[in-house]
């Protein structure tokens, strides 16, 4: 059973995102992906600065199995990356939740957070993608 | 449901993660592939390889047969030792590589690999012909792999007194037989170990007590990067029926002596070790951070338009270099660097003679 805290917003592309205080959010991918993709061996994080679509590559994540694309949940710009990843892409497998946070996103349109999946939506849209 | 091997419930009780593998259901890997590929690099861990094909050819032309079928060349065995070597079509390309085992004047024992398995018996049956040889495929035997700077003592543990005197004579490239038990000082990982044939029915045993003494289960996964690091051709992915072993860099395993030895193939190896072959295999390693995939396209300046491209054949993630490694089909004419396209970018790799890793050492 995946662990999926009841406080992160959720994408079918299976990253989170955890609104901060400033209005800003933090955007990683769930345990549930980082369980589908094995020990992780490298993460390729966007410049700050750069414009993010909703639903754009914007990340690459490479495990020991394949390399996936990590999609921006919102619109918006990326203010901050986590530089961690670079000498430890494993703390994805480790603390997907936590230390495990890719990138720091200003949303263009707040609103568009009440279009992503709550705990429970994405609870379910996993289940029923594995049948 | 695919095949199963005998050890397929180990397998789950031991947490492994399923996939299928050339029509069979086996273990990925258990939690972490990269844990199980340090385990075979640092101590010793076992790998369920019973889905792989044994065939034994007796009789009293096995050896002639042998000597026609092959590239390499069964007359360089001492008794009990093993070759490895490539058996290919008459264009010279590389149906499949294999391991033979000469066992008896009137007994080799060969092991192919899972995913050829119908067209090797196939080419071996019709290729036999007159020869007296029979060809008899052992489905019932199941294979455990043992590997890793402390998997011979470990085995040795587990084994009744005879077998295991006469396992600790073993050299590397050296096999044994004891009843219905095989043991080959074998492997396909770049460490020390056996290789262990025997009933499927007893195998589920041997497991237990090799996992007692501390074997770790290693999955299909870290079995591929211990082979990459190890330098070790994938049969599908470095080479295939229109590859020849000069340009997968197996010439090492072509037994041009005599140059009376008339094996399948050789007219057209001949040809083309005369004229020079166009692209040969070659080792990659990342000078930048990132992951070398399969299919990745390599980038060679200064070897011609067009002639200037090569591509990933087996690349990866090497646990033991923190890098990015990959064995490459290139331009003859490649030196010492190259490039690889990653995602629209051109990385630049430097160009190394494989292995990569032996016994647990970095050698690039």
């Amino acid at each position: 059973m995946s662990n999926i805290p009841k406080h992160l917003k959720y994408t079918k592309t299976h990253e989170w995102v955890e609104t901060q205080p400033d209005g800003t959010v933090k955007v990683g991918i769930t345990d549930h992906a980082q369980d589908l993709l094995g020990d992780v061996v490298y993460v390729e994080l966007p410049k700050p600065g750069r414009k993010t679509k909703a639903g754009e590559a914007c990340a690459v994540v490479e495990s020991v199995k394949a390399a996936s694309d990590i999609y921006s949940p919102l619109a918006g710009e990326v203010v901050e990356t986590n530089g961690a990843l670079t000498d430890q892409p494993e703390l994805v497998n480790k603390d997907a939740y936590g230390s495990a946070w890719m990138l720091r996103l200003k949303p263009a349109n707040p609103a568009e957070l009440n279009s992503l999946l709550d705990a429970e939506g994405y609870e379910s849209f996993i289940a029923s993608e594995a049948h | 449901m695919g095949h199963r091997t005998p050890l397929y419930n180990e397998h789950l009780a031991a947490g492994a993660k399923i996939v299928d593998f050339a029509g069979w259901d086996m273990p990925i890997h258990y939690g972490s592939q990269i844990e199980e590929h340090h385990q075979v690099r640092r101590a010793a861990g076992m790998f369920d390889v019973s889905h792989m094909t044994i065939v034994d050819l007796r009789g009293a032309e096995t050896r002639a047969f042998l000597k026609h079928l092959i590239a390499n060349n069964v007359d360089k065995l001492k008794p009990r030792q093993a070759l490895y070597t490539c058996m290919l079509n008459e264009q010279g390309g590389v149906i499949d590589d294999l391991i033979v085992y000469f066992m008896q004047e009137d007994w080799f024992r060969i092991v192919v690999n899972a995913a050829t398995r119908a067209k090797d018996l196939a080419w071996i049956n019709q290729r036999v012909g007159a020869y007296k040889v029979s060809v008899t495929e052992q489905p019932e035997l199941a294979m455990i792999a043992v590997q890793g700077p402390q998997a011979r003592e470990r085995v040795y543990e587990v084994l009744d007194a005879k077998l295991r005197e006469q396992a600790a004579q073993l050299k590397p490239f050296y096999a044994t037989c004891e009843g219905e038990v095989f043991i080959g000082r074998t492997g396909y990982t770049g460490e020390d170990g056996f290789e262990l044939l025997l009933p499927g029915k007893d195998a589920v045993q041997l497991w237990r007590a090799l996992l007692e003494k501390g074997v770790k289960p290693i999955g299909l996964g870290a079995r591929d990067t211990l082979r990459l690091e190890a330098g070790m051709n994938l049969y599908g992915t470095d080479m295939d029926e229109t590859i020849t072993p000069l340009e997968c860099g197996l010439e090492w395993t072509v037994a041009w002596e005599p140059a009376a030895r008339n094996f399948i193939g050789r007219a057209a190896l001949e040809k083309q070790k005369a004229q020079g072959a166009q692209r040969k295999l070659v080792g990659l390693v990342l000078n930048e951070k990132g992951v070398l995939r399969n299919h990745l396209k390599v980038i060679v300046d200064g070897v011609g338009a067009g002639a200037g491209e090569g591509e990933v054949t087996s690349g990866g993630f090497s646990p033991t270099l923190s890098k990015a490694i990959a064995l490459a089909r290139v331009p003859a004419a490649t030196g010492a660097q190259c490039a690889v396209e990653i995602r629209g970018k051109l990385v630049p790799a430097t160009v190394v003679k494989p292995p990569f890793v032996r016994n647990g050492k970095s050698l690039v």
